[in-house]
């Protein structure tokens, strides 16, 4: 099912006998029911103010689209969604309504926020088939309850967004990257911290510990770049061989898309922690490989299929995602961390209100 | 507001024995001489003592004293510092106010993963000054920064003159321990970022004292910029100005504020804090951040876009005493308009590109109504603080200036703006939600309300126009 329209999307909705499966590009790794509502039908910039930093787009607009739209004016989406497809094997062109609905944030992240901290406003339509507006195109709004943040990182389980409005920024006009050489990962964490409570705003802190390189990234005009270059190189000179990265935004294209874990098989975690705990989570988690961003406090994790990663770390300050699993792994596991009695109380509460048949993406959220 | 229920009034001696038994005999307020204390928050307006207040020092005593309201069906009016301008923390006379004041510690600071853990009822200056010694800060800076709470400030999603670049109070906020009005307590989110499953520290945060009440805080801290230094200029056509902010943006450079003021708003300010503004229709005052050849470079990009625009006054600040004197008018604004007359302080928001045409009609509708106007906005983000001068003491000019006011807000949301940008929508807006928000729109939002405080209790009559939340207040009586 494709409409073409909102009001066709209402309509569809309404008349639905069934649970469905919410796609954009179908790129996410979202599984579900047969029956699929694909928002590709619904596409189109429909507004964009560079001197405002404003867009507005139909949920099923390529992201590509919209990256083209803004790097004809010099400007980006500042949270830098990754591209999955290359971790999942997925196909299909990923679509600004997926990256909201899953909240899909980059290694700028750590700095600019994340994909809900740029979404200014939504339009979905509700499990009743009714159209709900919520948030607007105005950077500063505090007209009533947000669910605009509700609706971001909400997987489809709320409601079939339709039109999306994100803030946008300027693109920097120059960006470089340090490379700091590290023995192992505590080290790898005191040095990006130091380089994130630094006043040279860095924009992007990963390490590999494959190659023992700490990734730090700085943007901006070209002389205030080449500055703190050189302030940072001052401030982390006691850690370790300090290099300069060519190839910047190659080697943060990578990072986003997790690229090391491409064609490698087993099943692929997400995990959100205190940057500082990182080193003790990583020995519990008994994985093949690891990839650190975000200072530390994101740690994607591949482990042999099937691997119990929650059940390795007991109990943490965070929660694990399970990004790529087998079926079965996804079925024993789920997707998401599972939620303390109370708070599950609020979720479900909140799931049976926007959908009272319990029909968008059933079960994937728990 | 509604009327009080009889009811509760009738019990007001058993809901306060039931109290006294779980908070010291100091943290209850009953003697109506000292609930006054509580009647109003900075909504002057409107007023009315609560029935009772409580000042609990735990998040334990806040979660008896839900509990026993929620047993007892008596409404519960959280309360910060109270310096809302909506009214948010207007009190009931059937409802018991519930004070954080006195939960003001700091619990945790941690520079490495660079965040605060603090009590609510500390103020939001003092979260800063927590942090200072390594040169940190707390980003969102309301301007009522020295009095108002953490506890308000995620109430209200709180903003500031500098949220162009470090967002809003949602946008910095990483954890919450809350209690349910029901006395259960819930954690959500932490040191970590993006708290996983559906957000609800984003739909808590501006929900207006609605779904709980927030006794514990993760806030982000941020390491100060090596400096920061203002440019001043006037241009002598509101137009004129606003295409300098939106080629200002476009250019690349992200100031940290962009502030915009016009020609009575100029006058006064000069008048009251003689800030050597020139003599023209608009004014701009745009600030940059980082190190001195960081600031330098900013500022040139930014003057050469200025004097394209034909300024009629450009002012690089090349000291500490000249930003600070730049500063000094634009933040002693309120003060000004207050010295001319009684004023009410709008909060709309609207799309950059509509501010010429918005101030053409404020102007227009300023003469219909007789009411004179200043106008001082963040330009960056498109938040207007019109200021409405009126005379409280004249019979009918209150109403006439509410009036106009509603008039302007509603302006904002047709050219695609909203009622209120960092203010929140309170008791003083309420009843203009219908022209921003379809019947689908508001049912979504107070079905979130039903999740989190089925029986409506928390501050119940706010936010929602009063007919649309009718039959779930009413409901909630008829419960009991």
């Amino acid at each position: 099912m494709k409409p073409e329209t909102e009001a066709e999307l209402a309509e569809l909705v309404a008349g639905l006998q069934q649970p469905v499966r919410i796609a954009g590009g179908g790129t996410r790794g979202v599984t579900g029911p047969e029956a699929m509502i694909e928002t590709s039908g619904l596409t189109g910039i429909t507004l964009y103010e560079p001197g405002a930093l404003t867009l507005v787009a139909q949920a099923g607009t390529p992201v590509a689209d919209i990256e083209a739209a803004l790097e004809a004016e010099g400007q980006q989406l500042a949270f830098e969604p990754m591209d999955h497809r290359g971790l999942l094997g997925t196909n299909g062109e990923p679509t600004v309504g997926g990256v909201v609905a899953t909240n899909i944030s980059g290694p700028r992240r750590v700095q600019a926020g994340a994909c809900r901290d740029f979404l200014l406003g939504v339009r979905y339509v509700d499990g009743m088939g009714q159209v709900v507006k919520n948030g607007g195109r105005v950077m500063k709004n505090v007209t009533g309850y947000d669910l605009v943040k509700l609706m971001a990182g909400s997987w489809g389980t709320l409601g079939v967004l339709t039109e999306l409005s994100l803030k946008v920024l300027p693109k920097p006009e120059s960006t470089a990257t340090l490379i700091v050489h590290v023995a192992e990962l505590t080290q790898a964490i005191q040095v990006m911290s130091a380089a994130l409570k630094s006043p040279y705003e860095v924009s992007g802190a990963a390490f590999d510990p494959q190659d023992g390189r700490v990734l730090l990234r700085v943007e901006g005009f070209s002389d205030s770049v080449a500055y703190r270059i050189d302030r940072l190189k001052t401030v982390l000179s006691g850690f370790g061989e300090i290099t300069e990265a060519s190839g910047s935004a190659e080697l943060w294209r990578a990072l986003r898309d997790v690229r090391p874990f491409h064609g490698q098989d087993g099943d692929v975690w997400r995990i959100s922690v205190k940057p500082t705990d990182a080193p003790d989570i990583e020995a519990r988690l008994n994985a093949d490989q690891t990839l650190f961003d975000w200072g530390g406090g994101l740690i994607w994790a591949r482990a042999p299929s099937g691997t119990d990663i929650r059940g390795n770390l007991g109990r943490f300050d965070g929660h694990a995602t399970l990004v790529r699993g087998a079926i079965e792994t996804v079925v024993s596991l789920g997707h998401f961390q599972p939620e303390p009695t109370e708070i599950k109380a609020l979720t479900q509460g909140l799931r049976q209100r926007f959908d009272p048949r319990g029909i968008f993406n059933p079960g994937l959220m728990g | 507001m509604p009327a009080p229920n009889p009811d509760v009034l009738r019990r007001k001696a058993a809901v306060l024995s039931r109290l006294l038994q779980v908070l010291p005999e100091g943290a209850v307020i009953h003697d109506p001489a000292e609930t006054r204390v509580y009647e109003c928050d900075a909504l002057t307006a409107y007023r009315c003592p609560p029935m009772l207040a409580v000042l609990p020092s735990t998040t334990q005593e806040v979660s008896e004293v839900l509990r026993i309201c929620h047993e007892e069906g008596v409404p519960v009016v959280p309360r910060g510092s109270g310096t809302s301008l909506a009214g948010g923390a207007l009190p009931t006379a059937d409802c018991v106010i519930l004070g954080v004041a006195r939960m003001n510690e700091v619990l945790e600071t941690d520079y490495d993963n660079r965040f605060i853990r603090v009590q609510t009822g500390r103020t939001n200056l003092s979260v800063t000054g927590a942090v200072e010694e390594e040169d940190f800060f707390y980003a969102p800076d309301p301007s009522s920064q020295l009095a108002c709470a953490i506890a308000g400030n995620i109430a209200m999603n709180s903003g500031g003159a500098h949220c162009l670049k470090y967002g809003v109070t949602t946008n910095n906020l990483l954890g919450v321990k809350m209690v349910l009005m029901d006395g259960s307590v819930v954690e959500i989110g932490g040191a970590h970022l993006d708290a996983g499953g559906l957000d609800l520290l984003g739909l808590i945060c501006g929900s207006e004292g609605q779904l709980g009440v927030v006794t514990e805080a993760t806030l982000r801290i941020l390491r100060k910029p090596e400096g920061a230094r203002p440019v001043l200029m006037g241009f002598d056509d509101n137009e004129v100005a606003g295409e300098c902010v939106s080629d200002i943006i476009k250019s690349g450079i992200l100031p940290v504020a962009i502030e915009f003021m016009d020609t009575l708003c100029i006058k006064a300010c000069e008048n009251f804090a003689h800030a050597g503004y020139p003599d023209c229709t608009a004014l701009l005052i745009v600030e940059v951040e980082g190190s001195e050849a960081e600031i330098d470079y900013q500022l040139s990009k930014i003057t050469e876009i200025a004097k394209r625009h034909n300024p009629v006054e450009l002012r690089e600040s090349q000291s500490a005493e000249e930003s600070a004197k730049i500063w000094l008018g634009r933040k002693s604004a309120f003060g000004a308009m207050g010295q001319m007359n009684d004023y009410m302080c709008l909060d709309g928001t609207i799309p950059v590109s509509s501010l010429p045409e918005v101030l053409r009609r404020i102007g227009e509708m300023s003469e219909e109504y007789g009411l004179p106007v200043g106008n001082v906005f963040h330009a960056g983000d498109g938040n207007m603080h019109p200021l409405i001068l009126f005379d409280a003491n004249k019979p009918g000019d209150l109403e006439k200036c509410e009036a106009f006011g509603a008039e302007i807000l509603k302006l904002c949301v047709d050219v695609g703006g909203c009622l209120t940008g960092e203010h929140g929508v309170g008791i003083e807006k309420r009843d203009l939600m219908s022209h921003q928000y379809t019947p689908q729109d508001l049912e979504a939002q107070m079905a979130v309300k039903d999740v989190f405080d089925p029986s409506w209790l928390l501050n119940p009559a706010k936010v929602f126009p009063l007919d649309a939340s009718e039959a779930r207040r009413v409901a909630q009586l008829a419960a009991q």
